[in-house]
């Protein structure tokens, strides 16, 4: 089944969420993990569009949005992979296989893959922020021949602190994509890069006239990111950026993640930066 | 076969260089090569040179009591190593160690500041070229001490 979409997905029932049990538990690093979901009802499948999020319900505990981390090709896995921060994540890390969670999803705008045809694709992405680009990077290497060259450029804190690690490595081993990994502190045992993910981008190959660049990470690092794609030459259109500001309802009404004029949970979460250029990288608009 | 002039024009730092100066400034490199684990310098030691790294990587890293050596950055290909040379006292603040096999081409850095001193559009060019490395090293140092990946609260 390829029921791959670069285009957002409306959820069917955006206000009703639906009970999903828990298949599997993985341990990314010490405080980040990824659960692999079922839909309890049996029910069809959740397709979405890389880039797009869900608002989880923990039971009794409250709901928040975290993307989805899994293979859009494979909708019935759906797979979300979370950092334990607060009270919600907190409680869903303590949640074990066949545990239920409430879905309602999936939300969002999507990473521009079909603008992308044809064109070099960066992916710049720091700790965490691979989850939501994880299923970006898994279509464009199904539909490899589409794009010009695709580079990846990972930066984490150490190297213990690297989520997917195991995809990672098969990835590198892949001739036709180019991986890049840094982190900011080297602990023993690590060969590779030292410095911050922006390090990476004015040596990486990319043709910088002919780019996308994908970008996600915290708030901070997607500034530093933005700049030193400027200076490498990418124009603020060729640059998408995913913000993770706080949100409630997920559709619009509640104003919670209204970031400017734009609304994060249904005019986001991805962005291309000069649409938010002028209220980026402000605490509160 | 590549005079050492157009090595150094290839290599980004030097990308659009007065030829003349491209001349003048080849006086002053060699190529060299580096196995992996061997020191490009000490920290302490005289700072003589600089590099342009064309291939491989280098570690710079710095030696604390009871944690040993610990690595600030890494520098590739495309990249340059070292402005020590450029001020008194001319030592190094760093270790530098190839990770692997790493080609570069040094500089003399006397040589290199003698040219300066009797050509000051080329003292000027080089210097600006040294700025810019230096704002985008001291930008990405306040990034890693921002520690973005930490606890968010
Ligand atoms: C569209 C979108 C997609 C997201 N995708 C993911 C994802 O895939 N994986 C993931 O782990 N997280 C993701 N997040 C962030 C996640 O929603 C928050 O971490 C979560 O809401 C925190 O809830 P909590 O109850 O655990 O923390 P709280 O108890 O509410 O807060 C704990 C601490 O975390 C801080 N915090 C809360 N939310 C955020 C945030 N969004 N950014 C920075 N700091 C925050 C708070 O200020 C506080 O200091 C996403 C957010 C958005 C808006």
């Amino acid at each position: 089944m390829n029921t791959m979409s670069a285009e957002p997905i409306q959820a069917v029932d955006p206000m009703a969420p639906r009970w999903y049990r828990i298949l599997q538990r993985r341990r990314e690093n010490h405080d980040t993990f990824t659960l692999e979901l079922t839909p309890e009802d049996g029910g069809a499948p959740m397709a979405f569009a890389p880039g797009q999020f869900n608002m989880l319900y923990v039971f009794g505990v409250g709901e928040i949005p975290i993307s989805i981390s899994g293979d859009p090709s494979q909708p019935q896995r759906l797979i979300h992979t979370t950092r334990a921060v607060g009270t919600v994540t907190k409680a869903m890390s303590r949640l074990g296989k066949g545990d239920l969670l409430g879905v309602r999803g999936p939300f969002g705008t999507s990473w521009p893959l079909a603008e992308a045809e044809g064109k070099d694709v960066v992916v710049v992405t720091g700790g965490i922020g691979l989850a939501p680009l994880r299923p970006a990077i898994y279509q464009l290497l199904a539909q490899r021949e589409k794009y010009a060259r695709i580079v990846l450029l990972y930066g984490a804190r150490t190297q213990e602190d690297m989520v997917f690690r195991r995809e990672l490595e098969r990835w590198s081993a892949r001739l036709d994509v180019e991986i890049f990994a840094t982190v900011d502190r080297a602990t023993s045992g690590w060969r590779g890069n030292v410095g911050v993910a922006t390090t990476l981008i004015p040596h990486a190959p990319f043709d910088p006239d002919d780019t996308i660049a994908l970008v996600c990470g915290p708030e901070v690092m997607m500034r530093y990111t933005v700049a030193a794609l400027e200076k490498r030459g990418l124009e603020h259109e060729q640059i998408y950026i995913s913000m993770e500001r706080n949100m409630k309802c997920a559709v619009g009404f509640c104003g919670h993640c209204q970031f400017g004029p734009q609304f994060i949970c249904k005019d986001g979460p991805v962005f291309r930066f000069d649409q938010v250029r002028a209220i980026f990288g402000k605490w509160e608009v | 076969m590549q005079t050492m002039k157009d090595l150094i024009a290839e290599h980004p730092f030097f990308r659009g260089l007065d030829p003349e100066h491209l001349d003048v400034i080849a006086g002053c490199a060699q190529n060299v090569r580096f196995q992996a684990g061997e020191f490009l310098f000490r920290e302490g030691d005289e700072a003589d040179r600089f590099f342009l790294i064309r291939h491989g990587r280098v570690a710079l890293s710095t030696y604390i009591p009871e944690r040993g050596a610990i690595t600030i950055q890494t520098i590739g290909a495309g990249e340059v190593l070292g402005w020590s040379w450029l001020f008194p006292p001319y030592r190094w603040h760093f270790d530098a160690r190839a990770l692997e096999v790493t080609r570069a081409i040094a500089f003399d850095g006397k040589c290199l500041r003698e040219k300066c001193q009797a050509d000051s559009k080329l003292g000027y060019e080089l210097m600006r070229r040294f700025a810019s490395i230096m704002m985008d090293r001291l930008q990405a140092t306040r990034l890693q001490l921002l520690d973005v990946y930490g606890g968010r609260s």
